[in-house]
C-alpha cells in the first residue's frame, strides 16, 4: 500500500491508469452546479508551499474542498519557517494537530520524500519539489493528453525547452514512457540534463528535427528565475531558435495538440496566437483536469484510510 | 461487494430465473405507471452498477406501455459511502442527462437489504437538485434492514439469513439474468 505521492518514475502503471480513471469520475463532480461530495468530510489537508504558486495550491485547495476536507495554508514567508524552524520540526508540529495529509511544494530536490519520512501515518503529496518532479502536473498533462489523443500509447511527444531545470519534464518523461509513448526531450544543450541519455527519452538539440512527425508538445517555460548562469546568450535568440509557434509547428503531425504547465511566458516559449488556439493549444484542459487528477490524489492517499 | 468473498461461498439456489425476472420488472413498471397515474414528469435513476440497467429496462418497459419516453440516469454513490477499504476504491461516474429539480425520480437498485446504500444515494441525489419526490424501486427485498428506509416496488421479498448472500445477475452486464442465494461456508 502506497503512503506518497511523491514521484512517478516508481509509480506503477497499474497506479497511473487508476488515478487517470478515477479523476475522469471526479470531473464529472466539477462540472456540477453544486461542486462538493463528503468523501473526506473530518479529514485535514496542510498545503506548505515554500515557493511562489498559484495554480497548484489553489488547484489541490479547490480540489480538497470539493471532497470536503479542511485545508490549512501554510506559505514559507509567513510561517515560523522565517524563524528558523526546520522542515522536520514543521511537520512534526503539524502532526501533533492531528493534521491528516500533506501537500509540500519546496525548492530543494526531494524535500517531500525528506518530509514524508517525519510522517509515518500520514499521506505527502509533493506538489514539484525543485528540479525533481512534479507528479501531479504529469497526471494532468497525461489525462489530458489522453482526452484529446484518445490514447497515450504509440504517441510521439516533444518535451520543449529547460529540460534541466524542469520537475514538469521528468515527471512528464516518466509518466509518459510508462504508458508506451515515445519521448523527445528537445532544447538547447545547455539546458539537457547531464543524464539525459540515462532517461527513457530521445534528446533533440534542433527544434525542427524534435517537433517532425510529433502527435504531442509540450512546451516548458523558461524558469527566468532560474536562470542564474548564462544558458543562452537571449531571451530574443532562444525565442527564434526554440520558441514555438504554428509557423514550426508544420512538420509536426496535423492534427497535434500543444500543452504548456503555466505560467507562460508568451511570446518567448510560446507564441501567443498558437497559445490562444483552441484547435491545437489544450492549457486551459491541463487547468481543468489539474483538480480532477488532484481530487483523486487525495482521494486515493486520504480515502482508502477512512473507515 | 464488500464482505463478501464469492469464492469461499456456495451457491444454494436460483431463486429467480431469466422469466420470473422479466415478469416481476413487468409488474413494477406497471405499479409504477399506477400509483404515479401515469408517466408525467417521472425520471428513472439506477444505483451504480446493477440499478443502470434494471432502471434502463422499467424505462423500455414503461414506454411500451404507456407510448412515452422516460429520461433515465446513472447515479455513483462511491464518494457518498463510509467505508472505503480497499486499496484503489473504484469510483463510477454518474450521468444524469436531465434536471431532476421538481421531477418524481424513480430510483433502482438490484438488492434492498440494510439501506445503507439507499442512504447515500439519497445524500448524492439531494446534492444534484431538489427532486419532487423520490420513490424506490428494488428486484429483491432480502430484509436485515439498518435504517429506516423502505422500498416503494419490490420485484421479490426473499427472507434471508444474515450469512446468506443475494446475487442477481444482468444479462447486460454478466450475460444472463438470475438471482441466487450464495452461503457462508461453515467455519
Amino acid at each position: 500500500m502506497r503512503k506518497d505521492l511523491l514521484d512517478l518514475r516508481t509509480i506503477t502503471t497499474g497506479e497511473i491508469q487508476y488515478l487517470l480513471d478515477t479523476a475522469a469520475s471526479f470531473k464529472e463532480v466539477l462540472a456540477r452546479p453544486v461542486k462538493k461530495v463528503p468523501t473526506l468530510r473530518g479529514k485535514s489537508v496542510a498545503l506548505l508551499f515554500f515557493e511562489a504558486s498559484t495554480r497548484t495550491r489553489t488547484s489541490f485547495e479547490h480540489a480538497a474542498k470539493i471532497l470536503s476536507a479542511d485545508t490549512y495554508n501554510l506559505a514559507g514567508s509567513t510561517s515560523s519557517v522565517v524563524k528558523g524552524e526546520s522542515l522536520k520540526d514543521t511537520m512534526l508540529t503539524l502532526r501533533a494537530m492531528e493534521i491528516d495529509a500533506f501537500v509540500i511544494r519546496h525548492p530543494q530536490s526531494g524535500a517531500a520524500a525528506l518530509a514524508a519520512k517525519y510522517v509515518p501515518e500520514c499521506p505527502v503529496i509533493n506538489a514539484g519539489d525543485g528540479t525533481h518532479e512534479h507528479p501531479t502536473q504529469g497526471l494532468l498533462d497525461m489525462m489530458t493528453i489522453s482526452n484529446a489523443k484518445g490514447r497515450i500509447e504509440g504517441l510521439t511527444v516533444a518535451i520543449v525547452g529547460d529540460i534541466l531545470h524542469s520537475r514538469v519534464a521528468r515527471s512528464n518523461i516518466w509518466g509518459l514512457s510508462k504508458m508506451g509513448a515515445n519521448v523527445r526531450l528537445v532544447g538547447p544543450k545547455t539546458l539537457m540534463p547531464r543524464d539525459a541519455d540515462q532517461l527513457p527519452a530521445t534528446v533533440y538539440t534542433n527544434l525542427s528535427a524534435g517537433l517532425e512527425g510529433a502527435d504531442v508538445v509540450n512546451v516548458l517555460r523558461i524558469q527566468l528565475e532560474r536562470m542564474d548562469a548564462a544558458y543562452f546568450p537571449s531571451i530574443a535568440e532562444y525565442s527564434k531558435l526554440f520558441g514555438v509557434s504554428k509557423a514550426k509547428l508544420q512538420i509536426a503531425a496535423p492534427d497535434v495538440t500543444v500543452l504548456h504547465p503555466g505560467p507562460m511566458n508568451r511570446g518567448v516559449e510560446i507564441d501567443s496566437a498558437l497559445a490562444d488556439d483552441p484547435e491545437i493549444s489544450v492549457i486551459c484542459d491541463q487547468v481543468t483536469n489539474g483538480v480532477a487528477i488532484r481530487m483523486a490524489s487525495l482521494f486515493w492517499l486520504m480515502g482508502a484510510r477512512s473507515a | 461487494m464488500a464482505g463478501y468473498d464469492l469464492e469461499k461461498m456456495t451457491a444454494a439456489a436460483v431463486v429467480m430465473d431469466h422469466d420470473e425476472m422479466r415478469r416481476a420488472w413487468t409488474r413494477v413498471a406497471h405499479e409504477v405507471l399506477e400509483r404515479n397515474k401515469g408517466a408525467a414528469n417521472l425520471a428513472l435513476i439506477g444505483i451504480h452498477r446493477k440499478g443502470g440497467p434494471l432502471a434502463k429496462r422499467l424505462a423500455v418497459n414503461m414506454a411500451r406501455i404507456e407510448a412515452c419516453e422516460i429520461p433515465f440516469g446513472i447515479l455513483d454513490i462511491s464518494l457518498y459511502r463510509d467505508d472505503f477499504r480497499t486499496y484503489q476504491p473504484r469510483v463510477g461516474t454518474t450521468k444524469i442527462p436531465f434536471d431532476i429539480e421538481g421531477a418524481r425520480v424513480i430510483l433502482v437498485d438490484d438488492v434492498l437489504s440494510t439501506g445503507r446504500t439507499v442512504r447515500a444515494a439519497l445524500g448524492a441525489l439531494v446534492d444534484l437538485g431538489r427532486p419532487a419526490s423520490i420513490q424506490l424501486a428494488v428486484l429483491v427485498d432480502r430484509g436485515h434492514r439498518e435504517l429506516p428506509i423502505r422500498a416503494d416496488y419490490v420485484g421479490k421479498n426473499i427472507p434471508t439469513a444474515r450469512r446468506e448472500f443475494v446475487r442477481v445477475s444482468l444479462a447486460e452486464l454478466d450475460g444472463s439474468d438470475c438471482v441466487e442465494i450464495y452461503k457462508d461456508v461453515a467455519p
